[in-house]
């Protein structure tokens, strides 16, 4: 900015000394932002490195010194097995249950925070009057500050006693009992001998599979609602910057061949902020993969591959917490298998946030 | 698009009434979208109350003892104050690491830096550091700094975990304010001869200082309340002793000692099921809380106040 201002006085006997000074602290200064990019190295380092030794029995220091590969957990294991149990008397190492796990947290957590987050943007950039807005937007920033620890507790006080387990006591048991009714009122198969259908018995087995329904202490349920809530806020503020962005001139345009409001904003506004919008879903995903204290203490430490959303279930967060809470000692494959998933953690999220990087530089070029 | 837009208007006008239910369904859907914040922030400030005055009554709970023990394995005997003071410990040998690294970085790259490629990388770099997940940092500090390097699990790897975690978040508002600083003010300081650093010391950085200090109150407004890379660095399941005591010698010592922060006791306490530590989770979270209102109102006093003299403001 004010680069091209160097003094060109030179010969001063003070001056210079400054000068040396000057060149000092650049020197310093330097020092410091090189030191933001010696962190990134060191996380992939030392990732690498400790998961080396997860797989290989040791790492790659020590590889590279002439060590023997001890092939601990392969490849194929940890990639394709579906049971993860590392700690265990009789260990595995298929990781895919608790990808599964942020998986589908995630997913599901999508589902709440980019409807409820997108409209609360354009509620906020297009519809809101001044005072509203000025009220509305604090919320949403006090919510994104809250600790997720309280999130936490939020979900094992509330959100899994009153809300999932309301869900399956009012809504889930009594539809199931209901099914159940149905089926044991209809003959148990319908069809001509040969080709039957099983009407009533598949009826009587859904209904009985309903009807067991009970919420445990920690639920899936419960894991998606809280991230979903602790994104919306997130998804909200990127997208109203971005709708927010959008020129004056191209609503004035549509409104002056009499669009409503609607037609403005969905057919105007998204369009147009499509790329902002989309950068904070990544954003937001982003978040919810590495989310951890939250979804622990929601969605529980019981890996499984389920699609119930009232059984617990263990994400990749919750394992590295339950795992360092256990006090790993050094060396064992279960201190080992806290930097394989780390890695598996750390390389998703990048590639999360290259996709948002992407997006938003998309976006400022469309409008600048 | 705009065609499209035409086309679906002439295509309504004869029905206009019809039109008006539409939007304004569709106004109050936004709206009650938007209201859902409000309503999830409400229920979940009244069952952290509810919870702690329900153990108040109910376990009798003496908030003198809360206030003023270290926590125990036995509900009835635990306190909060050992994690208090190591929250207050961690945050300050946070602030200190971060402070420096962050604002040098922030100068560097808005003051020094030519518009290289050099700088992009840092600058692309930082954007990457954000969206790293906290517990990622832990991991890392687990790994180097407490079993490489030998330090063990102590407050002092704690706050570096910490630091990491919120350098970015410093960078990002110090660019800001510095950026904010108009370059006529820098280009005046040069006229009279100064140098680079003498400008900045002098011209810059208190111009810049009120929204640095309002990022950084901010960002360790989140590190205060940072669970997970805590967890990975290795903390006490209850703090049951003080890291420091009253002892000045035992100071020096302070960044050497076991701990476990506010957040950490509250997980611990959350995470044992056993409706007392419920209620003794929900009184720590008041006082987390409390610390986070009182770090966010310092910062909305900062920033307000120097609103109007750096002639820029904050929507």
């Amino acid at each position: 900015m004010s680069g091209d201002s160097k003094a060109g006085f030179i010969g001063d006997e003070k001056l210079s000394a400054d000068r040396r000074i000057d060149r000092w602290i650049r020197r310093v200064f330097f020092g410091c932002a090189a030191l933001t990019i010696v962190t990134t190295v060191a996380i992939f380092l030392v990732l690498f490195d400790n998961a080396a030794n997860y797989f290989f029995g040791a790492r790659i220091t020590e590889l590279l010194a002439g060590a023997t590969l001890d092939r601990q957990v392969s490849f194929t294991e940890f990639f394709t097995g579906t049971r993860w149990a590392p700690s265990h008397a009789y260990p595995s190492h298929g990781v895919l249950q608790i990808v599964w796990g942020t998986t589908v947290i995630t997913v599901g957590a999508a589902f709440i925070s980019i409807p409820v987050g997108t409209a609360t943007a354009l509620y906020l950039a297009e519809y809101a009057d001044p005072s509203t807005r000025n009220r509305l937007k604090p919320i949403l920033e006090l919510l994104a500050g809250i600790p997720t620890i309280v999130y936490g507790f939020f979900a094992v006080s509330f959100v899994t006693p009153v809300f999932v387990d309301g869900i399956a006591t009012y809504i889930v048991r009594p539809i199931g009992r209901a099914v159940h009714w149905i089926g044991t009122a209809l003959p148990s198969t319908v069809g001509v001998a040969g080709s039957e259908v099983a009407i009533g018995a598949t009826l009587i087995g859904a209904g009985e599979a309903m009807m067991a329904q009970y919420v445990g202490r920690y639920s899936m349920l419960a894991g998606i609602i809280v991230v979903g809530i602790m994104t919306i806020p997130m998804v909200s503020s990127i997208s109203e910057d971005a709708m927010q962005a959008v020129p004056d001139d191209l609503r004035d345009g549509a409104y002056a061949l009499g669009a409503t409001k609607m037609d403005v904003s969905l057919g105007i506004v998204i369009p147009a902020a499509a790329s902002g919008i989309l950068a904070s879903y990544v954003l937001a995903v982003s978040r919810a993969i590495g989310e951890t204290m939250a979804v622990t203490l929601a969605a529980g430490f019981n890996a499984n591959i389920t699609f119930n959303p009232f059984e617990e279930i263990m994400t990749m967060t919750a394992y590295m917490v339950s795992m360092a809470r256990g006090e790993a000692a050094v060396g064992t494959v279960e201190y080992q298998s806290l930097f394989a998933v780390g890695l598996v953690l750390f390389l998703l999220t990048l590639l999360m946030n290259v996709v948002n990087d992407l997006l938003k530089r998309r976006f400022q070029e469309a409008y600048r | 698009m705009s065609v499209d837009v035409i086309n679906r208007v002439l295509d309504r006008s004869e029905s206009r009434s019809h039109e008006d239910a539409r939007n304004r369904i569709f106004r109050w859907l936004l709206f009650g979208a938007s209201v859902l914040g409000l309503v999830v922030l409400t229920l979940l400030i009244a069952d952290v109350l509810w919870s702690a005055y329900h153990g108040l009554v109910t376990f009798d709970i003496d908030v003198r003892q809360f206030l003023t023990a270290t926590s125990s394995s036995r509900p009835g005997r635990a306190g909060f104050a050992a994690n208090i003071l190591a929250s207050v410990l961690l945050i300050a040998m946070t602030a200190v690491l971060a402070f420096f690294l962050a604002v040098g970085c922030a100068i560097y790259l808005t003051e020094y830096a030519a518009d290289g490629r050099l700088t992009r990388l840092i600058e692309a770099n930082l954007a990457n550091l954000a969206g790293v997940p906290s517990i990622v940092y832990g991991l890392l500090v687990l790994a180097l700094i407490v079993n490489d390097a030998g330090l063990g699990s102590v407050i002092l790897a704690g706050a570096i975990a910490l630091a990491l975690l919120i350098v970015p978040i410093i960078i990002v508002a110090s660019i800001e304010a510095i950026r904010a600083v108009p370059d006529g003010v820098r280009d005046g300081a040069y006229a009279m001869g100064s140098t680079r650093w003498q400008t900045i010391r002098h011209v810059v950085l208190p111009q810049a200082m009120p929204g640095i200090m309002t990022g950084t109150i901010l960002a360790l407004a989140r590190a205060i309340g940072e669970t997970a890379p805590l967890i990975m660095v290795g903390t006490l399941f209850h703090a049951t002793r003080y890291p420091v005591t009253t002892d000045p010698a035992s100071w020096l010592y302070a960044p050497f000692a076991d701990f476990s922060a506010m957040p950490t006791q509250i997980y611990t306490w959350t995470f044992l099921a056993q409706r007392e530590f419920d209620a003794l989770a929900a009184l720590g979270i008041v006082v987390l809380l409390s610390v986070l209102v009182l770090l966010y109102a310092v910062a909305g006093v900062i920033r307000r106040r120097y609103e109007t003299d750096g002639g820029q403001s904050h929507d």
